[in-house]
């Protein structure tokens, strides 16, 4: 009897937090096919209208969308692979390699995770100046291969990856960097992934650096795209707006839907120390 | 045991590449924009003004007032999430309930959308001109509130935003420091008669308490950086009621080309993170 009043309880604590969290969702894609007058009505309705048509057409006069969304793939699918190589191969040189010096630069790379971006953004914003990187997806991916994060990471997990493997590989006669590329990150797989999942949502998501370093329509993300849509001063078509935010949103969604349980271990790989 | 290599170099072609990058676009940044905070950046030449920035800061009432609100916001905030995040937590671990994947799914995907179009979402939900929210609270009686143009009511705004966003995530870390809790203290603890609540205050709490304080460190960090939901959102407004530190920092390094105050602002935001870190490792080691 008891229980059966506690597991109401908590059935409906749930059902109350997920309507919550899913509702801006659902709201954004309902709202992709209202117009102005549909969103703002006193009455909004949760039945999908007819303008979606039109609001597609409308945003992509308003900004060059689909070169946003190229952009938006170009710099995170670029960033995520090369975070994923550097960092692993770094992550195991610092926890397998007796250097001069191990302890003390791992140290020392590490006090920068305690520093936040911004102080950086000013001295790295004169840099992309003078590499004539502003407005190139570069001054977006090279700075942010310098991140600390991954490496730390991945030097986690290859502190429990035995020995023996690698002795035998170089039994086999394998060098250090096949030995690496063929038998051990092959069974890094899972953490890769994790690595994977949280740079991509990460970067694709990223607003404040991306706004500093472009500033042509061009050359925008799709973040820097539809703030830009909302900027105080122009005609604001809100429809077109959401039909915006689920072109943005839809392939995280999508990845999340076929991922996701490696993709909550990935989100939460930082939090959690395993 | 690290394992012992055949060749010298090894190591330097693992660890080489990254550290490239970490020296030109990491070490050498951080060190530059020190310098920076002492010196005045005018069309490419740098002059030394001493701790003039620094003074400028310490005494600018829009710096105080935007250090004010990021408190402000981080005091109310962090604290009513981790609650919820710790209540959420509990909850998706009850053996009782079914579906417990489901409910796990849809309280961490706050954390997929980007924060420029849940930022945006949030601008038209909460509309003062027929916004859903307002029409809501219309239809249950109440009278339509002014989000975007009272000072308290845009704070409370950015708290539910921020608290909308992050607190599956938080509940879904604390979720996992529940099940790295040993079954068998809640055996022991059955034995001698605890009841729910006794095992909740004597077991729970305490085994958690090293994720509960890094949930709560990790909150504090991202609410001091502040930048994408009031930039957007409230636009720091009104009367910069939701100017944020790093808000305004922005303004000033981006909008005014002030480079040098700039970069003495942020590094007196990186020491008062530095603080909270340090506070953060004592409390964690007393454990």
């Amino acid at each position: 009897m008891k229980h059966t009043a506690a597991k109401i309880a908590i059935y409906i604590v749930l059902i109350v937090a997920s309507v919550i969290a899913l509702f801006p969702f659902i709201w954004t894609f309902i709202a992709a096919t209202h117009n102005n007058a549909q969103i703002f009505n006193m009455k909004f309705t949760f039945l999908p209208q007819s303008h979606f048509g039109d609001n597609l057409k409308q945003l992509q006069t308003s900004v060059p969308i689909w070169k946003n969304l190229g952009n938006s793939i170009f710099i995170t699918v670029t960033y995520t692979v090369l975070i994923i190589l550097l960092d692993s191969m770094a992550g195991f040189g610092f926890a397998k390699y007796h250097f001069k010096g191990n302890k003390t630069i791992f140290f020392i790379c590490l006090i920068t995770m305690m520093i936040p971006p911004q102080v950086t953004m000013v001295p790295l914003y004169i840099q992309m100046n003078s590499m004539h990187w502003v407005n190139t997806p570069w001054a977006i991916i090279v700075p942010g291969l310098a991140s600390m994060f991954g490496v730390f990471l991945m030097r986690q997990n290859f502190e429990q990856f035995p020995n023996d493997l690698i002795e035998s590989a170089h039994i086999d006669g394998a060098g250090d960097l096949r030995a690496f590329f063929q038998i051990v990150l092959p069974t890094m797989k899972p953490s890769l992934a994790s690595l994977g999942i949280l740079t991509f949502v990460q970067q694709w998501g990223n607003y404040m650096w991306p706004l500093i370093v472009l500033n042509k329509q061009s050359s925008y993300t799709l973040p820097l795209s539809l703030a830009m849509l909302v900027a105080p001063g122009n005609v604001i078509n809100y429809g077109s707006i959401m039909v915006g935010a689920v072109i943005t949103l839809l392939p995280v969604l999508i990845f999340f839907l076929i991922f996701q349980k490696n993709f909550i271990a990935g989100m939460l790989s930082g939090a959690v120390k395993g | 045991m690290k394992y012992r290599l055949k060749q010298k170099f090894a190591p330097f072609i693992f660890v080489g590449p990254f550290l490239i990058f970490f020296i030109i676009f990491m070490a050498y940044p951080i060190l530059y924009s020190l310098v920076l905070s002492f010196c005045k950046y005018r069309a490419g030449h740098i002059a030394f003004v001493g701790l003039k920035n620094y003074a400028y800061l310490l005494t600018e009432k829009l710096f105080y007032q935007s250090l004010g609100n990021t408190f402000v916001i981080l005091i109310i905030q962090v604290p009513i999430m981790t609650v919820l995040a710790l209540v959420l937590g509990n909850l998706l671990n009850s053996a009782l309930i079914k579906l417990k994947g489901a409910f796990r799914m849809f309280t961490f995907m706050p954390v997929l959308i980007d924060s420029v179009s849940y930022s945006i979402v949030f601008m038209l939900l909460f509309s003062e001109n027929g916004g859903f929210i307002n029409s809501m609270i219309s239809t249950l009686g109440g009278s339509p509130q002014k989000w975007f143009s009272s000072g308290p009511l845009a704070v409370l705004l950015i708290i539910l935003a921020l608290t909308w966003r992050w607190t599956g995530y938080n509940s879904l870390i604390m979720l996992a420091g529940l099940q790295n809790i040993s079954p068998d203290l809640y055996e022991a603890a059955s034995i001698d008669g605890a009841n729910s609540f006794v095992k909740f205050w004597k077991i729970t709490i305490p085994q958690l308490k090293p994720v509960i304080i890094f949930s709560i460190f990790n909150s504090m960090n991202g609410t001091l950086q502040l930048f994408t939901e009031p930039q957007l959102l409230t636009q720091g407004g009104p009367a910069n009621a939701t100017l944020t530190t790093v808000l305004y920092l922005y303004q000033v390094g981006f909008k005014n080309f002030n480079f040098g105050v700039a970069s003495a602002g942020s590094y007196i935001l990186a020491v008062i993170i530095a603080i909270f870190t340090l506070i953060q490792l004592r409390v964690t080691r007393e454990d």
